[in-house]
């Protein structure tokens, strides 16, 4: 058993306690994997209504200076990066694969300064990097003194529009610096869920009262990380460690989206003549969705084809309460990519019958005006 | 009809020679929600302490062990469209298997209700 005293804890780490929450350690803090509405409950709620998720766990910090420092590193173009926008991109290596994957934007005001979120896991080590090749030219300063949290669903906006309208005149992928509660956050159009909804960064100070304050609308319903899971799964997204790692590239992970087209045109990122080798040759493994009958597939679980030959491996697997059946990601074969490939997962040393799926496995409902 | 408890959260409850095994509500409650139970096929035989079913929530899947040796004689196939009785009726409607007992004396050296609830404290 973890030793809780250990574990870092969130802003909110008492009030989940208060609600109910059963508390497991992640990523080095203690966090609450459900409450007593449950993981299906949590999950079905929030693509009903409204989750609440405390992510305060996640890296958050600012950026100035010479943005080509920090470009240099990552796969988007930041000259294509306007005021009050957001993209999702890919932190590298020299071999092309993935460190992290993260938001940054430019929420301020008449300031160039842009705002990153990483993962928890890989905080430390993402901003000591980015520190270490940006000396000199430009200023990484860790926000360590905000919480962060998700409001997703499609009713999150009809929260909004009581406490803070402004924030619904967003589209997808926008951030911004709002007043809420009478205090400074900073708030993006985006999240985790394949849903609408709002990623919000608070002043530590003001943390539990705002999350109570959002826990009191109707629609909201507290959702622990049991469900973020499954939530993210069924819209496809990766989950950093899992789903790729240091060892994939964004060819692999089916995330060659993430890096921009000017960039790969100049080649100016890390990795970038394998990543070159692998959009030419074609013949590298694909990160690809299924979807089985019966026992989910958890993670390891190998992927044969239906002679019994081991061409892939499953990332990422478990139930999707709104699919209501069995859902994986994994890596097979360039052979096997296709949808509608049937295959094999062997589950506890049996075949189970699995089919390739185009994800989203459930339709994404990201508002885009 | 008497009913005997594993150190491992299964419960057992034995009518003649035929006993009628599933998990208790405090291991279902600790899994969270039951999305898919793996059940033996009838006529196989088990030694005390084999894993003859998988108990799956939406995260993590879980054994469950054989309380006595027994051949199976029955098992519920309700689990199969409905885990959730799981959750909702462990100790009834959620019952996993029934096993013919090849060892009645095996009962004995079980937990009773009182030692099962010390054992959960």
């Amino acid at each position: 058993m973890a030793d809780t005293e250990l574990l870092e804890k969130t802003p909110l780490h008492a009030l989940h306690v208060e609600l109910g929450g059963k508390m497991v350690p992640f990523a080095g803090y203690d966090m609450p994997v459900q409450y007593p509405l449950g993981i299906m409950g949590e999950h079905k709620h929030c693509r009903a209504k409204a989750g609440l998720f405390d992510v305060s766990h996640m890296g958050q910090a600012r950026y100035t200076g010479d943005e080509s420092a920090l470009e240099a590193l990552i796969t988007a173009d930041l000259s294509e990066l306007g005021a009050g926008e957001q993209k999702y991109t890919l932190l590298l290596n020299e071999r092309g694969g993935v460190r992290d994957d993260l938001m940054v934007s430019r929420p301020f005001k008449g300031e160039e300064t842009l705002f990153l979120v990483v993962n928890a896991a890989t905080k430390d080590a993402d901003f000591a990097h980015i520190e270490a090749n940006t000396s000199g030219k430009g200023t990484l300063t860790r926000i360590t003194d905000r919480a962060l949290l998700a409001l997703q669903g499609p009713e999150a906006k009809d929260v909004m529009a009581r406490l803070c309208p402004a924030a619904c005149e967003m589209v997808f992928m926008q951030a911004g610096v709002f007043e809420l509660d009478g205090v400074e956050v900073y708030i993006s159009r985006s999240g985790y869920t394949g849903e609408d909804g709002f990623e919000i960064s608070i002043p530590e100070a003001d943390a539990v009262r705002i999350a109570k304050l959002l826990l009191a609308q109707d629609e909201v319903e507290a959702i622990g990380l049991g469900a973020r899971d499954s939530l993210r799964l069924e819209a496809g997204l990766c989950l950093y460690g899992h789903d790729m790692d240091e060892n994939r590239t964004p060819v692999e992970a089916a995330l060659i989206w993430a890096l921009a087209k000017t960039r790969r045109e100049r080649g100016d990122f890390p990795g970038a003549d394998v990543i070159a080798q692998q959009l030419e040759e074609k013949t590298c493994q694909k990160r690809i969705g299924l979807t089985l009958e019966g026992a989910p597939a958890r993670e390891g679980a190998e992927i044969a084809d239906k002679d019994g030959n081991v061409i892939g491996v499953v990332t990422s697997g478990g139930f999707g309460p709104t699919v209501e059946g069995p859902v994986a990601m994994g890596y097979v074969e360039r052979g096997y990519v296709k949808v509608g490939t049937e295959l094999d997962i062997l589950v506890r040393g049996r075949a189970r019958p699995a089919v390739v799926t185009k994800m989203p496995f459930v339709p994404n409902n990201f508002y885009r005006g | 009809m008497t009913t005997r408890y594993t150190e491992d959260h299964e419960w057992i409850t034995v009518d003649g020679d035929v006993a009628t095994v599933g998990i208790t509500a405090y291991a279902a409650e600790q899994l969270g929600d039951v999305v898919f139970v793996e059940l033996p096929e009838v006529g196989k035989t088990f030694k005390k302490g084999d894993e003859f079913a998988v108990v799956e929530s939406v995260k993590a899947a879980s054994e469950v062990y054989a309380p006595v040796d027994g051949e199976i004689v029955g098992v519920n196939d309700d689990l199969d469209g409905e885990p959730a009785k799981v959750n909702e009726d462990a100790t009834g409607g959620g019952w996993f298997a029934k096993f013919k007992l090849a060892d009645a004396s095996q009962l004995e050296g079980l937990m009773d209700e009182d030692a099962y609830k010390a054992h959960i404290a």
